[in-house]
């Protein structure tokens, strides 16, 4: 089998470079990472960069360490080996106040949405911006209430998370997410556990806010159908190499899969690449 | 509950054996097979037929499968045969299923697809001492953890009173309304109890020496010195304590907890110090009106079982009982107030993502919290006895 454009470079090859944008450093670099739970290594060696502006998927089977990583990547988990830098600069040893400017810059839209259940939909995507401006109550009640026109919920400021479905908490969780407009969007599974319908929506939400603000967005996600809507360049964490072995635009990878394992993923088949 | 009737080899006879046919053997499968009744074991079978053959006999090379008499089967078959794959690949054996119907032999490859998952340890097999040292190693870490948390919601708290750390108010009169209308019923019953109890005991130690009319010392200086704060402090500890737990271990598992940390918000200040303050401002407050009901409970024996008028009981508990007494019991109740918020809270906040997790995480907090509260007053009442309060 002739080996794809995108697949990884080995081990011992360098760590690729990022297509390095006009104005600096990658918005997320990813430098010989290890993925661990506990004694157990997850994945090895993971080295990429996440282009300004793009829809960058992290796709692999279930407990390949998609979820682990973009723990990493959002510093709820510190790295055991290797770096993840962002901007340019090491965020696993940056201090508390660097880290929080670093922090103030990302949203991330948990799997189940991770909405305070204590506090109505209003009260959650205004908490950021009472925290992070300066800005009045007015102020923040206008900003809360097109974040929740913009996903769609308007007249739910009021309501508690317990009283939404699965989909309407999705959405509000991206209100909050973008609250503060950041410029790195992470989402953690967003079509699971949600209708064709209401994954469609979300995914068209995804595209919107990157082509409107110019985020650069994280997705983890194994759901085939929306990798190929959403993203730019998606990387593949493969379960039984214990490290990535494919880096690059889905639907190519498809067309022209550089090992079995992402031929099997991509095209939802239990059958090698004939 | 169905029972489950002892395996015997009759039992299982009529459903496999094992016959020798040149240099093979062969598994013959008959009857019906289900899950409902005990199924023969294939290394079993294996075992007494290779015991049961003449010394010198061929060497065994291949295990064959006879299902020409078989009757129904469900999984238990199946567990059968797998048994046999895997017996046959330790004891290097051929395993033919050329006799097995396809459908069974195509479910016995499926189970084969997918290999066995090499969970990839990078440490070895340990031994009993470095598991020891390894125990020793986590109770130290989890010390770390516990004095960590401890001196960072107290860097908080200080931060708190020079108005660098905006806390939720809101979250803090939750808690404070929390612990004063919904904790009196319980506090008040338990409270009534143990004056009850103290003027119980008092009543019958004390008429044998003639001296009944000193139980209101007894029930004066033990409510608002010790068991007052000591009950009250328990009581919150099961009630307030778990409640902590529970509540900040659910919100860790729905990661309500991580969306705090991914936006830069410390839940310490978020979460913790609304709920430590709370408890540290309602607690002197529960335990001064447990005082007052455990006296009045005392007070009620002591007048039902001895000659006593109210005015002697209180009279006679006035002249025993000082205000340090008083005061060093709301000291007490301060501490087990900060005990309990920040055992609480810590276990909480480090609740695994197991289904009971949330559980573990209340039951520890309830054990840690009352564990300390007895430590502290054991502690307190010492110093107070150095310093002759």
């Amino acid at each position: 089998m002739t080996r794809a454009p995108f697949a990884v470079p080995g081990p011992d090859s360098a760590p690729p470079l990022a297509v390095r944008v006009p104005d600096g450093a990658p918005p997320i670099e990813v430098r010989h990472l290890t993925l661990r739970y506990g004694p157990f290594v997850v994945m090895r060696d993971l080295n990429f960069a996440v282009n300004r502006g793009e829809v960058f998927v992290i796709m692999g089977g279930s407990g390949s360490g998609k979820s682990t990583l973009l723990k990493h990547l959002i510093g709820l988990k510190a790295p055991a080996e290797g770096t993840i830098l962002i901007d340019g600069e090491d965020f696993g040893a940056a201090d508390a106040e660097a880290r929080k400017k670093v922090l103030r810059r990302m949203g991330v839209l948990y799997q189940n949405g991770a909405l305070w259940s204590g506090l109505t939909l209003a009260e959650n995507v205004a908490l950021p911006l009472t925290e992070f401006t300066t800005l009045g109550a007015d102020a923040i009640g206008d900003v809360v209430q097109f974040k929740l026109a913009l996903v769609g919920l308007r007249g739910f400021e009021h309501f508690y998370p317990a009283a939404l479905s699965g989909g309407m908490r999705k959405r509000a969780a991206l209100a909050r997410a973008i609250a503060l407009d950041p410029e790195l969007l992470f989402f953690d599974e967003p079509s699971s556990g949600l209708d064709p319908v209401s994954a469609s929506r979300l995914d068209d939400l995804i595209l919107e806010i990157k082509a409107s603000f110019g985020t650069t967005i994280v997705v983890v996600s194994h759901d085939l159908a929306s990798i190929y809507r959403i993203a730019d360049r998606a990387l593949f964490l493969d379960i039984e190499q214990k490290t990535m072995t494919a880096l690059g635009n889905p639907a190519e990878m498809r067309d022209n899969p550089p090992n079995d394992a992402v031929h099997r993923f991509l095209t939802r088949s239990s059958e090698g690449v004939t | 509950m169905r029972g489950t009737a002892p395996v015997t080899a009759e039992a299982t006879a009529t459903l496999a054996e094992i016959r020798r046919e040149d240099d093979s053997l062969v598994a013959v499968l008959s009857g019906e097979w289900n899950l409902e009744r005990p199924a023969p074991r294939f290394a079993q079978l294996m075992e007494s037929a290779l015991s049961a053959e003449p010394t010198g006999a061929r060497k065994v090379r291949a295990v064959n499968v006879d299902a020409s008499a078989l009757g129904t089967w469900d999984s238990s078959l199946l567990i059968f045969l797998r048994q046999g794959q895997e017996y046959c690949e330790a004891h290097q054996l051929e395993f033919g299923t050329e006799g097995v119907p396809e459908r069974i032999a195509s479910l016995l490859a499926l189970a084969r697809v997918v290999p066995e998952r090499v969970t990839d340890r990078d440490e070895p097999r340990l031994s009993p001492v470095a598991r020891f040292g390894l125990a020793g190693i986590a109770a130290w870490d989890a010390a770390h953890v516990a004095v960590t948390f401890t001196g960072e919601v107290i860097q908080r708290g200080a931060q708190l009173l020079r108005g660098r750390v905006r806390m939720r108010w809101r979250e803090f009169w939750v808690v404070v309304q929390s612990n004063s209308s919904g904790a009196l019923p319980i506090v008040t019953l338990i409270a009534l109890l143990i004056g009850v109890i103290v003027a119980f005991l008092g009543v019958v130690v004390l008429k044998r020496f003639g001296a009944g009319y000193y139980v209101s010392y007894l029930v004066g200086y033990g409510m608002l010195r010790e068991l007052g704060a000591l009950m009250t402090g328990i009581i919150m500890a099961g009630r307030t304590g778990a409640g902590f737990a529970a509540e900040l271990g659910s919100m860790k598992i729905t990661e309500e907890i991580d969306a705090l940390s991914t936006l830069g918000i410390s839940p310490i200040d978020h979460l913790v110090l609304p709920r430590v303050l709370g408890l540290f401002v309602m607690m002197p407050l529960l335990v001064v009106y447990a005082d007052l009901v455990g006296i009045v409970g005392g007070m009620g024996v002591s007048l039902a079982m001895l000659d006593l008028t109210p005015t002697q009981f209180v009279h006679g508990m006035l002249t025993a009982v000082e205000l340090s007494d008083t005061l060093l019991g709301v000291f007490k109740a301060t501490i087990y107030g900060l005990i309990i918020g920040m055992a609480g809270c810590m276990k909480g906040l480090r609740t695994g993502s197991d289904a009971g997790a949330v559980g573990r995480s209340a039951t520890s907090a309830v054990v840690l919290g009352i564990t300390l509260i007895i430590l502290a007053n054991a502690v307190i009442d010492w110093l107070a006895a150095l310093l002759q309060i």
